[in-house]
């Protein structure tokens, strides 16, 4: 069948500056690049081209520019360039549209509609870089009341704490599921949540055991294909993350193709080489609070009360009663994601239409908890298209206790977004496990620069901090009054709990 | 004595050590010119080697009993004594290429359309840090004091 569609990309390369050193040729992944040795020139095939970046950053002397393919339909604000080419591929092939990353649509974005406060005149602003800033976070269940005795003059504290996971910053690794992402990957990460005295999250696809020595600082997820679990796992963990969905792809599963499989994979995710991995949609052990208390307490009783357990969840239309029943059903930590919320696949539709934005989810979940009276007894995080350090401030602001950052933090390592993960032979060697493809990233580099961020982060946060005159991140958790909205409905303040600017 | 390591665990196979030894080796020191334009054309010493998904770069070990050394009939090649390194007079060399015959790592190359006189890994001795180390992107070539 002769395909109507048109390369989504045009490469330009300059040949004056072009010096045929291949580089582009064997940094391209997608072959889009070619030497000609009769003409002795570089060429490309542009219907191959991701935009990825990636030879464009490697060409030593800049001679590649990468576009938009100008050739477009007639502009249409409800017939789009994307839906008229979405009906066209499936016409050719049949199938559902795959996408990577998180949604790429502007409407979801409420983080840019929300201002933050600063002192000015009637309270003291406050200088971090003079005075002590309190950033360090610790997510667990908080006990009801503490019980202090008086012993000879020493208080003794007699309420036992439930275990709890101490962040040096706010910030975690997501989880990004080992098959998905490479050991390189998962390596760099852990190493840069120890290095900085955060967590990363393992992600559905087990630990592999080279990386057990970072246990103290790795989440440890069960998801519904239980792919790589077992007591050593779980034991290795600082915590226990529950999945039950993904702001990507709320309601279904996972699926890692089986050319992703390798050896490596294959043992820690504990299934044959070249077997195509699938998660169910839910975890067929748990379809109602009732159950999943069994779980989590199954998971407690295994590790011996030592870990908190988190329950992870995607941000849903009646998030708020959900979580008020994971609350109860004993989970530590509520995780939510939200729309915006990245993936390695999904179908497309999926991705940009189901759930609801992590603003919603958050002011609504910690307004019911606080409502209910059990806000303490579970440490909220905060998932989904976190872009910034502001993103962050403003979601603590609205009641997370902590945010977990992926996409942030593959950008950091070279991601540019491309959305083409679900191919999996990222060009940065990220999304892929092709041996060859990943050792394109070194951990000792990418650890170096996710620290880098952290602390980048970290700095940003205590100087909007200052400026608000809160010297403490316990000062700003749910502190609402330190947000205003800026073109948002009656409705839309309502529930997020903020005033209009100028309120 | 400084010496390039070298960790093909993270070698990406991308060139850049060559593309920047060849112009390190220039008369221009200019990448485009030294491509494009220079005649004879400047050689790269160190050689990317693939095998997917094996790749790394070698260039001249400097090896403490070089078999060069030993091997090359008009004395261009020499082990320095103070830095412990090979160097490789070319106003000397013959171009009789016995050397590349005797190098266990075939790190010497030749322009086999120029003069045949051959070329091989100097370190950058006039860098800071050799030019294919500071421009491998993944580090997989580094650059250390050993003993």
């Amino acid at each position: 069948m002769k395909s109507y569609l048109s390369s989504e990309y045009v490469v330009h390369r300059d040949h004056e500056r072009c010096i045929r050193c291949k580089v582009c040729v064997n940094q391209c992944t997608y072959e889009t690049h070619y030497y000609d040795p009769e003409d002795d020139k570089v060429y490309s095939r542009d219907i191959n081209c991701t935009n990825c970046q990636r030879c464009v950053v490697f060409c030593p002397t800049n001679a590649i520019t990468i576009t938009k393919n100008p050739n477009a339909y007639k502009e249409n604000e409800n017939w789009t360039q994307e839906a008229i080419v979405s009906i066209k591929k499936q016409a050719e092939t049949g199938g559902v549209i795959l996408t990577g990353m998180g949604c790429d649509k502007p409407h979801f974005t409420f983080w840019d509609r929300l201002v933050l406060n600063a002192s000015q005149v009637t309270n003291p602003s406050i200088d971090p870089l003079r005075e002590p800033m309190e950033i360090r976070t610790y997510l667990g269940s908080k006990p009801d009341r503490l019980e202090l005795k008086n012993s000879d003059g020493d208080v003794l504290l007699m309420t036992e704490l439930a275990p709890q996971l101490c962040l040096e910053t706010p910030i975690m690794f997501s989880a990004l599921s080992y098959g998905a992402v490479s050991l390189n990957v998962h390596e760099s990460l852990a190493r840069a949540a120890t290095e900085f005295g955060t967590f990363f999250n393992t992600g559905e696809g087990g630990l592999d055991p080279r990386l057990y020595k970072y246990g103290d600082h790795t989440i440890v997820q069960v998801a519904s294909g239980r792919f790589g679990v077992h007591p050593q796992y779980l034991d290795v963990g600082a915590a226990i993350e529950i999945k039950i969905g993904q702001g990507a792809k709320p309601g279904i599963g996972g699926h890692l193709p089986g050319e992703k499989v390798t050896e490596d994979i294959s043992q820690t995710r504990m299934i044959p080489i070249g077997t195509d991995a699938l998660s169910p949609a839910p975890q067929h052990d748990i379809y109602s609070i009732e159950d999943l208390r069994q779980l989590i307490y199954a998971l407690k009783e295994a590790t011996d009360y030592s870990k908190p357990i988190s329950v992870k969840i995607a941000a849903v239309h009646n998030v708020a009663a959900i979580a008020s029943g994971m609350v109860r059903a004993g989970a530590d930590i509520i995780a939510l994601d939200g729309v915006r919320g990245a993936t390695g696949a999904a179908p497309r539709v999926i991705r940009d239409n189901v759930g609801i934005p992590i603003e919603f989810a958050i002011a609504s979940v910690d307004q019911r908890l606080r409502e209910e009276g059990i806000r303490n007894r579970a440490s909220i995080v905060a998932a989904g298209g976190f872009r910034s350090s502001a993103d962050v401030v403003k979601a603590i602001a609205l009641g997370a206790d902590a945010v977990y950052i992926a996409t942030a933090a593959l950008v950091a390592i070279g991601c540019t977004v491309c959305q083409k993960c679900y191919i999996g032979k990222c060009p940065w060697g990220i999304a892929t496990t092709d041996p060859w493809i990943s050792k394109r990233i070194n951990p000792k580099i990418a650890s170096k620069r996710l620290v880098n961020l952290l602390q980048a982060w970290s700095s940003e946060i205590k100087e909007m901090m200052g400026g608000m005159g809160i010297n403490a991140i316990e000062s700003l958790r749910g502190n609402r009054l330190h947000l205003r909205g800026v073109g948002l409905t009656e409705a839309e303040c309502r529930i997020l709990g903020v005033k209009m600017a100028g309120e | 004595m400084r010496r390039i390591l070298v960790f093909e665990e993270y070698c990406i196979g991308c060139g850049l050590c060559e593309v920047y030894c060849r112009v390190q080796h220039s008369q221009s020191k200019d990448l485009i010119k030294a491509y494009n334009r220079e005649q004879p054309k400047p050689l790269s010493r160190v050689k990317l080697v693939k095998a997917k998904p094996v790749s790394f770069a070698v260039q001249c070990r400097h090896c403490k009993d070089p078999p060069c050394v030993t091997a090359c009939l008009s004395g261009a090649m020499r082990r320095d004594n103070d830095s412990g390194l090979v160097v490789h007079d070319p106003d000397k060399c013959i171009g009789c290429w016995t050397c590349i015959m005797v190098c266990p790592y075939t790190a010497i190359s030749i322009n086999v359309l120029g003069s045949g006189v051959v070329a091989k890994c100097d370190l950058c001795s006039t860098l800071d840090t050799p030019a294919c180390v500071a421009n491998c992107p993944n580090e997989a070539l580094v650059c250390e004091e050993v003993l």
